[in-house]
């Protein structure tokens, strides 16, 4: 550092920082009181915030504040408060009679609002964020029902589940005919072609037509019914239509056929509250298949 | 400000000379001129209409605001005389601030600092808030002196009480007349008045009496010099083609007493026509000597081109030794040269230009916008949905937008697929394929739209779908296109 005693610009006349880059040197010009005494403020005001607010982090937790605030605490202030905005429209939507809720535009968009979020938390892991769904797991979107597509009946699979072990369950399953022996290796291709052919799917070259209808007369009808039209009382698919849960090659009926199939879906009563589960079989429904 | 430091001043602890500078306080006198009639005629005008602009009612039907400017924060909708705009409008906002920023510029590049002279509103505030104290405290050697003397006589007392009791009146004012852009004016001073209006009105009002009060009271010049960014902006976009209130050193110097002129002038000397009657500083809002040359400080109020204007005219000079004048004609009057001035050139040229454009563009989206629109959203998961029958159906989420003051029934048609049907959830339409609704006004409508159609009749991948809404009562129309997804 030189000496800035002496260190007057002379053109200006005022003293310079003593900071100099090639020649330019700076002005001191010094910030007007207001200001400084402005800065100060704004130090002192920190303090006092440090006292009546948390501030410094401890080794294990942090200094409180006097005024024990917390954004835990207040986000639960938020929700509740939330909840008790919520409550009368919520009310509304669970006096309300379930075939009605589609003809009133506002509860309409409650209960899709509603069930959209709750589906995206509880139900997507299976059936996909729109209710694609996947192999094994239903598409929500279309017209195909297992245990059958009205408001009333959507509402009770989600209460109730399948095969989830709920008192009031679906129950009825796909039996093993493989596994368990009921049908020769043979038998199992014949009778999935005769399957495919239900719905116009080509069969394989050889494959006897007659022998076919003859095994599923024999094992199959007593659930899929005459023609494999499927029944929803058993959760039993329509084997004439085009959409096939686990695939519809010849491959994946042999599989189907010979190891069985008996997917799950939980029960949902208990579990969300009865406005909700409203909320999300309207939301269901809507979604495009409901009947 | 910009004092000069004297190295005796400086110890040995401070070898950077002061930390900060003491505010010289400014004591501007009266005057009177061209200038401050036209500060006069713009303090009114910009106040008149700050002030009672929100009582201005427009009639736009029973059940819609009747408040001509009105922002309505809750219902998300801003209310400009005959125009009603919706929150994804906000480009307009944008629009008016491009022309807003533009037209600074080239009033700078015009007439230098119009704008902070004239217009602005910490000047505007602030010259009222000088008034008051000028019609309280007396002028500028009368304030000086009460300053200056300690004594607190009743008389005293009662003035500055006076003065701050007008001040804050004003600012109460000031805050007062900002809350009521933000709900019906009427209702509203009924509600402040009874002490039934919302806590947040007179927060708001606290708030904006208080800055009203301080800055217009007592930092003043200082927000200006210190806090605004403008005065750097613009001494940035600023040339020498642009006039500014100048003093003209050919004729102003060398600065003599009139005495003495008057006798020089007898012998055939020549002298300036300043005879340092510091009129032009007394004057001067932010307390600068204009003969010093254009300073970061000046607002180019013109005051002391009045104040000496007075001066010349008393002492039988001509006017305007401080007037409107651009650098060139510095340099070319002390040459001896005639002034030139050049109001056209490129960067006025550009700058009128893009307000033009902006504001046509802006007029023209204005004029022709529909007043019913349609957006529409593909579903993302599922794109497609096959069905048992084999056909294909997309989703589609739909929000239609009735910005009119009347209920709309709408149908809804879609073009694209071959031998599609229509349909929408909550919806049993009496016109097949042609869902009807009702959208009522000033609102929007979120629908769920089920499009199916034969796989065997749609065998693309992708065909473009065209949804049309009707107004099935003015046939006024909306469209939008998306796609029709196969599986």
């Amino acid at each position: 550092m030189t000496d800035h005693h002496s260190d007057i610009d002379s053109v200006s006349g005022k003293s310079t920082t003593g900071h100099e880059w090639d020649g330019i040197k700076e002005l001191n010009t010094p910030l007007p009181r207001w200001w400084v005494i402005s800065f100060y403020l704004t130090i002192i005001w920190s303090i006092g915030y440090w006292i009546v607010y948390p501030a410094w982090p401890l080794i294990s937790s942090h200094t409180t504040g006097l005024l024990g605030y917390s954004t835990r605490a207040s986000l639960a202030v938020e929700l509740s408060n939330l909840e008790t905005l919520r409550g009368e429209k919520m009310a509304a939507l669970a006096a309300a009679p379930l075939a009605d809720i589609e003809k009133d535009p506002a509860l309409l968009a409650l209960a899709r609002a509603k069930g959209r979020t709750v589906f995206g938390d509880n139900c997507a892991p299976c059936h996909g964020s729109g209710g694609a769904g996947a192999k094994g797991f239903p598409n929500l979107n279309d017209d195909d029902w297992l245990w059958g597509g009205t408001l009333e009946q959507i509402m009770q699979t989600i209460q109730f589940g399948a095969r989830s072990g709920h008192a009031k369950t679906h129950e009825g399953q796909m039996l093993a005919f493989g596994k368990d022996g009921v049908l020769k290796p043979d038998e199992i291709v014949t009778v999935a072609n005769y399957v495919r052919s239900l719905s116009g799917l080509p069969t394989r070259n050889g494959y006897d037509a007659a022998k076919g209808e003859k095994i599923f007369t024999e094992n199959c009808v007593a659930c899929h019914g005459d023609g494999g039209k499927g029944n929803q009382e058993m959760g039993a698919p329509n084997l004439t239509d085009k959409i096939w849960l686990y695939g519809s090659d010849e491959a994946t009926l042999i599989e189907t056929i010979s190891q069985g199939r008996a997917g799950v879906m939980p029960a949902w009563e208990g579990r969300l509250d009865p406005a909700t589960i409203k909320a999300m079989a309207v939301y269901v429904h809507s979604l495009g298949g409901g009947k | 400000m910009n004092k000069t430091v004297n190295p005796n001043e400086l110890t040995s602890d401070d070898d950077y000379g002061p930390l900060y500078a003491a505010r010289k306080k400014v004591y501007p006198q009266s005057t009177s001129g061209t200038f401050r009639r036209i500060k006069w005629g713009l303090m009114a005008f910009c106040l008149g209409v700050y002030y009672f602009l929100p009582f201005v009612r427009w009639n736009r039907g029973l059940g819609a605001p009747s408040q001509a400017v009105l922002i309505d924060l809750p219902n998300s909708r801003f209310y400009f005389f005959f125009i009603e705009l919706w929150p994804q409008e906000v480009y307009y906002f944008t629009g008016l601030l491009i022309v807003a920023a533009v037209a600074l510029f080239l009033m700078n590049s015009v007439g230098g600092r119009i704008w902070c002279g004239y217009l602005c509103p910490q000047t505007v505030w602030t010259d009222l808030f000088y008034a008051v104290e000028r019609f309280v405290e007396g002028d500028r050697r009368e304030r000086m002196k009460k300053d200056k003397s300690s004594g607190l006589t009743p008389r005293r007392v009662f003035e500055i009480a006076l003065k701050h009791s007008i001040w804050l009146m004003i600012a109460w004012w000031t805050g007062g007349a900002w809350v009521l852009y933000f709900s019906d004016a009427p209702t509203l001073v009924k509600e402040l008045l009874t002490f039934q209006a919302p806590m947040v009105a007179y927060i708001w009002i606290g708030i904006l009496t208080a800055t009203t009060y301080v800055l217009a009271g007592y930092m003043r010049e200082q927000v200006c010099t210190y806090m605004c960014p403008w005065p750097r902006i613009q001494a940035a976009l600023t040339d020498e083609w642009a006039l500014n209130v100048t003093y003209r050193y050919d004729r102003g110097e060398k600065r003599t007493s009139v005495k003495k002129a008057a006798e020089l002038r007898a012998l055939g000397e020549h002298v300036g026509d300043c005879v340092d009657c510091y009129q032009c500083v007394a004057v001067c809002p932010t307390g600068i000597d204009i003969r010093n040359g254009p300073q970061l400080e000046c607002i180019q109020c013109g005051l002391c081109i009045d104040a000496c204007d007075n001066v010349m005219t008393k002492i039988g000079r001509p006017t305007r030794l401080i007037g409107y004048d651009n650098d060139i004609n510095i340099q070319r009057r002390q040459e001896g040269k005639a002034p030139v001035y050049r109001i056209v050139r490129p960067r006025t040229i550009v700058y009128s230009a893009i307000i033009a454009a902006v504001g046509g563009i802006m007029l023209y989206t204005l004029a022709t916008r529909s007043l019913l629109d349609v957006n529409v959203l593909h579903d993302r998961n599922p794109v497609a949905v096959r069905l048992s029958d084999g056909s294909i159906r997309n989703a589609y989420t739909v929000r239609l937008l009735n910005k009119s003051g009347y209920d709309r029934v709408i149908a809804i048609d879609a073009d694209g697929p071959v031998n599609a049907t229509i349909h929408v959830v909550g919806v049993d339409s009496v016109t097949p394929d042609r869902p009807m609704i009702v959208i009522p006004r000033d609102s929007t409508s979120e629908l769920r739209l089920l499009v199916t159609a034969p796989a065997q009749s749609n065998p693309e991948k992708s065909i473009p779908v065209r949804f049309r809404v009707t107004d099935i009562g003015l046939g006024e129309a909306a469209s939008t296109t998306d796609n029709f997804v196969s599986p």
